[in-house]
């Protein structure tokens, strides 16, 4: 490995992309585990390593509003979250979507309560699948750099003009150490512009009445942004890719073209089912993964035909099923998914236990990972 | 792959330990990660922390069940905590203590007196010794990394030259 190499957690290199990503705000309030960005994101202010307004609130709602009112006057904002804090953003993740301001995101998913529990699960952001933002999910450290880097480019791009979240777990990602690159961006986010910023000297408004018929285009453009935002997420990760030497798909593959079974999984659980993938290749099981990175917009061209599906929900919508699950089977139709809960609250999941899940699969059933069988 | 769990008490720099450790092998050239596990324990409660070595970049999150190595910062642990569980056979038990230990025979045990050494070097803080920095000094003799990279790993994290006197001692003394 290179000299360029350095250690950092999670959260210290989505603050560090910040650092390069050059934002003039940012508004945040601290939750476990999404602090530690939040931290060195003030320290750089305070140190004077990055120049920006650091705007400390006194709650998450009051947070995105500061993002949005900021936002608007057209300069690039930042902002962070986790669980509750992004829960008690809900209103204001709406209303940042709707007005189309590119406010990027670090999201750390954790439990939400009761109980009381600080560690990984996907249901927080899921939760907000709805909200008009792009979501993205992460896998390791240079992963968290790099789509945070490539987040700003993406939402800012004027076919776009919608909020990016991007996604790590909590803890296993958060605050795990692993070498990164810690990449000099130079001129790869072009500048903010802002079609509609509000300038004293040229006065507009947001958020005006909007009667049924112009509600309904402002919608409707809102969907064609996200359908854009399939190609200017593939160009810009194109570009990353010739720039920076490291590529990344909305769905990354891992011995897919000849797997008879494939993982289907979000986040850590999507890298580590890599092991899995291996060990059972050992064993003569054809198994593949595809870590599922970019939630919103959804994939289309995933190649799931011929193939027998292992989808871990990281997740749960109570009265329906897994959230990946059911939104795999909606889009294709055909596949063929073995549903799995796994990993709620934190909970231990091996790449050994991923392969036992894929050895006794149950094509068309859903599994609660840990709870016996029979009683299931 | 090569995996350590380390077992120490909330604030005894466990978790700093295992970053300087995969640090220092990162400088070798070898891929690495560290990581805590953090439950509900706050300082003085025994934490198990996990260092993976490797020559390929680790995908793996989860625990480890069967290290290969496991380090004991804090004897006092071994009171409440299991610390040769999933340990393999044949595998390596590094442990911080001046007295004499015994473990069953599969295993390899190497000692030094961490926190002799750090009070000698007068490395406390907050009335605790800081056993971390040496316990680089230690591993790096039983070649987990070179020292040359144990060094810098120390230097990065921590200016007081005092460290690095502290895990040479360490160096020179584990058995």
């Amino acid at each position: 490995m290179s000299e360029k190499l350095m250690m950092s957690t999670g959260n210290k290199a989505v603050a560090a992309a910040v650092k390069m990503a050059k934002p003039t705000v940012v508004a945040a309030y601290p939750i476990t585990p999404q602090t530690e960005v939040i931290e060195t994101i003030a320290d750089y202010v305070g140190s004077g390593a990055m120049d920006a307004r650091y705007i400390p609130v006194e709650s998450e709602h009051s947070a995105m509003t500061a993002c949005i009112g900021a936002s608007i006057t057209g300069v690039r904002v930042f902002t962070a979250t986790s669980s509750h804090g992004l829960l008690y953003m809900h209103e204001m993740l709406h209303w940042a979507a709707g007005a189309r301001l590119p406010i990027v995101m670090g999201q750390v998913n954790r439990t939400l309560a009761p109980g009381w529990n600080i560690w990984a699960e996907h249901s927080d952001a899921l939760s907000q699948r709805d909200t008009g933002w792009l979501q993205v999910y992460v896998s390791t450290v240079q992963e968290a750099y790099d789509a945070t880097l490539m987040a700003f480019k993406i939402a800012e791009d004027n076919r776009v003009l919608l909020p990016v979240m991007i996604n790590m777990d909590g803890f296993l990602l958060s605050h795990i150490m692993q070498p990164f690159e810690m990449t000099e961006p130079g001129d790869f986010i072009p500048p903010l512009n802002l079609p509609q910023k509000i300038d004293v000297n040229d006065p507009k408004g947001y958020g005006a009445m909007s009667p049924a018929d112009i509600h309904f285009t402002f919608r409707y453009d809102m969907e064609k942004a996200m359908k854009n935002a399939r190609t200017v997420i593939a160009e810009t990760e194109a570009e990353f890719a010739k720039r920076f030497g490291r590529s990344y798909a909305p769905v990354e593959e891992y011995l897919c073209d000849d797997a008879d079974v494939v993982i289907v999984a979000m986040g850590t659980l999507g890298k580590e089912a890599e092991v899995a993938a291996d060990l059972l290749r050992k064993e003569g099981i054809k198994a593949g993964v595809m870590r599922v990175r970019w939630l919103r917009p959804f994939p289309l061209d995933m190649k799931v035909e011929g193939k027998e599906l292992v989808v871990i929900d990281r997740d749960y919508s109570f009265g329906f099923g897994g959230v990946i699950a059911g939104e795999i089977q909606a889009r294709y139709p055909g596949a063929k998914i073995a549903r799995v809960i796994a990993g709620l609250g934190g909970q231990e999941v091996t790449y050994e236990d991923m392969a036992e899940l894929v050895r006794t699969r149950k094509i068309g059933t859903e599994f609660w990972f840990g709870i016996p069988k029979e009683e299931q | 792959m090569y995996e350590i769990r380390i077992h120490s008490r909330g604030g005894q720099g466990g978790v700093t330990a295992a970053r300087m450790m995969a640090s220092a092998a990162v400088k070798d050239g070898k891929f690495a990660t560290a990581c805590p596990f953090y439950g509900a324990e706050r300082r003085g409660a025994p934490i198990v922390s996990f260092v993976r070595i490797d020559d390929h970049p680790v995908r793996i999150y989860s625990q480890i069940k069967k290290p290969d190595m496991v380090v004991v910062l804090d004897p006092t642990v071994m009171d409440t905590v299991n610390v040769l569980d999933g340990l393999k056979k044949g595998g390596e038990i590094f442990i911080n203590t001046h007295e004499e230990v015994q473990f069953p025979e599969q295993f390899t045990v190497h000692k030094a007196d961490l926190t002799g050494i750090a009070l000698r070097e007068n490395l406390v803080v907050a009335g605790s010794p800081i056993l971390n920095t040496p316990v680089i000094g230690a591993l790096a003799k039983l070649g987990l990394f070179t020292p040359e990279s144990g060094t810098k790993a120390i230097t990065e994290t921590f200016a007081d030259p005092r460290n690095v006197a502290a895990a040479k001692e360490a160096y020179n003394e584990v058995k």
